[in-house]
């Protein structure tokens, strides 16, 4: 059974169909990318995995259990974790009190020093930074933390809405050996990217979106070898 | 050299906006109003004051602007002064050729004997020289070492509060024999400050504040040098003092100053729960007022021995169902505006409060409420036959129950509750993807807010005997949120701060009460310039505000998104 199934998604803003029947499969332990232009679907996808939106029609399944019609709060506390668009970080607050505001879930102290401790091992930038308020942060480490508030629900799944976005190439390398890490310490991950080539490198798989659609999906390398996909995303 | 024309060009038009401002306050009537209460006898009234206090600025605003030595800082002041004192002359010059008051009423003869020191037309070069001479001060107020600016101003300002306040002070001090009299003979005559008193004053306070300036360290160091237990037991008697000084304050300060209290404690009461909504949770609400006076409404319902009294029952048995009836109340005034954000909750939340009013108002409801005529005949409280009967009594009801409301606020924004709410209002939507169950972290903002408020309401109600809907209007909902504005958003001691100034000052000083709300939004407008995050800031607002601004950091995002909102 997939970790995570969406099962032909209908989403509409208002009269708008945002996603006109998505199914997307990912396995336990995958890093799955999504990739599409700019209004493909992207943002929407993760926002109705996550309860934000709901789907007119189709289901989401999380372990088999269908969760499309449960409230966001629920569906955190049943393992997806999102750190959404553009590093919405909470900018009044501490890193400290960002990260504890990801466990805000979670019930478990000791359970929470770990984790802490474990995002901190994985970017001792914010280490470094535990009381500065988030919001003097560098971009490259505001992106850093909302990874780790993310990361501070200890999710099963962890969906990420194009890491990379406004970070300087070496940054944007940094972060996704990061997120390796954090897939091999067993977190599986859901990554939206504009940036393939690095979202490929990572992934065993990908989805390609086309104005609410999938147009494309299959292995990493296959996908780096389509001719469509070569031109629209790869730059050649 | 071009550039420095053009600063002293900024420097004369910023001292004439302050003329602007004094102009102003003549016209609508302050200067002449408030000149009615005399600070110094033979030598300052307030009215007079508060032209000083515009000059004094214009100097202070103007010097502290630009770099220059001395001489330039002091020069800026005395140009700025000038112009202050230009505007108001111009105003006596205009005054003298053109009848105003077929426009102006209160420009009247009164006001420019003030202006022009007596003299009409004649005074005006004497008011410009008196501006110039008051920028200069201001200027040099503000080259002052801190050391020296600090037991100065400290001097003043008790001068000029013991001036403002003699009568009430000379009522606390009365009596033929004894400490207190020999304190008001010392200081005041029987018909106020005098210039001797004055100056005993000044210089007192002056040396009090610098010897306290130089000892502080010494006292400090002395202190943290005790063991633990001897510092905690130094806190705690300072803590019993200052719990002493609140508890004689109604038998020592009169029924008045106990009206004006019991006052405050109601506004603090609703401030506390207001601060829960907008300060802690971001929900913004200018329908506030419809708690209190519901409230109000049920202590009156329950207690009322009159025609609309349903159960007689006793304030104490009351206050409790008055509370869970405004936190119900609070619940659904939050289901309809749960989806709503912004500036529509401002609209929709300002509609709720008009709603309770007009309900209360209303002839089909009037069988149960009393319609205009309202709830009469609500019973004071007692306990085993002491009646809480007048102000000075009622004012330790409000005391206690601000304390303890208070203090539930605090526990509750340290708890997870808060933080939730925290993450609310700093940004919904990701509070929402963080696990945060909005619809229930909303509704219990706004029942418990409305809980605190329908305290108020409670004691509010006992207090008049009687309660009517023109009491639940939407001023009070406004006073409220400036309050927690001036105070400080967030904060709880901001609270209390908010209210002694919005609604205590005010209230003593009832010449006033005219300008009220002129009052509000120039302290609201200078709060906002001069202390945005208020009086007494809360912990995060403080961080944000007072941040240096890092060297080449990243400041784009939320941080300039909130900036420009
Ligand atoms: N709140 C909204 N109301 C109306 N239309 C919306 C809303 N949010 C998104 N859309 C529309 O839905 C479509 C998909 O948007 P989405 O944000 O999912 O795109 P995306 O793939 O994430 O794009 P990007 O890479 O630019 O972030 C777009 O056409 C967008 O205009
Ligand atoms: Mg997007």
């Amino acid at each position: 059974m997939a970790l995570l199934e969406l099962e032909n998604v209908h989403v509409y803003y208002g009269n708008i169909h945002a996603l006109k029947g998505i199914s997307i499969q990912v396995e336990e332990g995958e890093v799955v990318a999504m990739l599409g232009a700019n209004g493909a679907g992207k943002t929407t996808t993760l926002r109705t995995i996550s309860g934000l939106l709901r789907p007119r029609e189709g289901r989401v399944h999380l372990r088999g259990e269908s969760i499309d019609t449960m409230p966001p709060h629920v569906i955190v506390h049943k393992g997806v974790g999102h750190a959404p668009e553009g590093r919405r970080i909470f900018a009044r607050l501490t890193v400290e009190e960002n990260l504890m505001m990801g466990a805000y879930a979670r019930a478990d102290p000791h359970g929470i020093k770990e984790d802490l401790d474990r995002v901190f091992a994985l970017f001792p930038r914010l280490k470094e930074r535990i009381s500065q308020v988030a919001g003097t942060l560098s971009g490259g480490e505001q992106q850093m933390l909302a990874i780790g508030r993310a990361l501070m629900a200890r999710p099963r799944i962890l969906l990420l809405d194009e890491p990379s976005m406004g970070l300087a190439p070496v940054l944007v390398e940094q972060i996704f050996e990061t997120l390796k890490t954090i897939n091999t310490q067993g977190t599986t991950i859901l990554l939206v990217e504009q940036n393939a080539y690095m979202a490929l490198t990572i992934a065993a798989r990908g989805y390609v979106l086309q104005t609410g659609e999938i147009a494309l999906s299959g292995k990493a390398a296959e996908l780096q070898a389509n001719e469509e996909v070569r031109r629209a995303y790869l730059g050649g | 050299m071009r550039s420095d024309r053009g600063s002293w060009g900024r420097v004369i038009s910023g001292g004439l906006i302050f003329g602007a401002a004094a102009v102003f306050v003549s016209l609508v009537g302050m200067v002449e109003a408030l000149g009615v209460r005399v600070i110094v006898i033979g030598v300052i009234d307030f009215g007079r004051l508060l032209l000083l206090l515009i000059g004094l600025g214009a100097g202070y605003q103007a010097a502290r602007r630009g770099g220059g030595g001395v001489v330039i800082a002091l020069l800026r002041g005395l140009l700025a002064g000038a112009a202050t004192g230009a505007g108001l002359a111009a105003l006596l010059v205009l005054g003298s050729e053109v009848n105003l008051r077929g426009m102006f009423i209160n420009a009247s003869p009164a006001l420019f004997e003030i202006i022009s020191f007596g003299r009409g037309a004649a005074g005006v070069p004497l008011v410009v020289a008196a501006g110039a001479v008051v920028g200069v001060l201001g200027a040099a107020a503000t080259l002052l070492p801190g050391t020296v600016r600090g037991p100065l101003g400290a001097g003043v300002t008790a001068t000029i509060v013991i001036g403002l306040f003699q009568e009430l002070l000379q009522i606390i001090l009365q009596g033929e024999e004894g400490v207190r009299a020999a304190i008001r003979q010392l200081i005041f005559v029987p018909e106020g400050l005098p210039p001797r008193g004055a100056l005993e004053v000044f210089v007192v306070v002056l040396v009090a504040s610098a010897l306290w300036r130089s000892r502080r360290p010494v006292v400090r160091g002395w202190i943290s040098k005790r063991p633990p237990r001897t510092q905690r037991l130094l806190r705690l008697l300072g803590l019993l003092l200052a719990v002493a000084v609140v508890l004689v304050l109604p038998a020592a300060g009169g029924l008045f100053v106990s009206q004006v209290l019991v006052l405050v404690g109601l506004y603090t009461l609703m401030g506390l729960g207001l601060n829960l909504e907008v300060g802690f949770a971001g929900l913004l609400d200018l329908g506030f007022v419809a708690f209190f006076a519901i409230g109000a409404y049920t202590v009156g319902l329950l207690t009322s021995t009159g025609q609309y009294g349903v159960a007689h029952w006793s304030f104490w048995a009351a206050v409790p169902v008055a509370l869970v009836v405004s936190l119900i109340a609070g619940f659904l005034f939050g289901l309809p505006i749960l989806r709503i954000r912004g500036d529509y909750l401002a609209i929709a939340t300002l509609g709720f409060g008009e709603i309770i009013r007009l309900l209360a108002l209303s002839d089909a409801l009037r069988p149960w409420f009393g319609g205009s005529q309202g709830i009469l005949a609500v019973p004071k409280p007692n306990i085993g036959g002491f009646e809480f009967s007048g102000p000075m009594q009622i004012f330790y009801i409000t005391l206690v129950s601000s304390a303890f409301i208070a203090f539930v606020a605090a526990r509750l924004r340290d708890s997870r509750l808060g933080r939730a709410w925290m993450a609310m209002r700093e940004d919904e939507d990701v509070a929402e993807a963080m696990g945060i169950n909005l619809i229930n972290v909303k509704l219990l903002a706004y029942g418990i807010g409305g809980a605190f408020a329908g305290m108020g309401g409670a004691i509010f109600a006992a207090l008049l005997g009687s309660i009517f809907p023109h009491s639940f209007n939407l001023l009070i909902s406004i006073n409220v949120l400036a309050l927690i504005i001036v105070g400080g958003m967030g904060s709880l001691p901001g609270v209390v701060v908010g209210s002694l100034f919005l609604v205590g000052l005010p209230e003593l000083l009832r010449e006033f009460s005219d300008f009220r709300f002129l009052v509000y939004g120039a302290a609201l407008i200078i709060m906002m310039q001069v202390k945005p995050a208020g009086l007494w800031p809360a912990a995060a607002v403080r961080r944000e505000l007072l941040k240096e601004e890092p060297v080449g950091a990243v400041t784009e995002g939320p941080v300039a998104e909130r900036a420009e909102a």
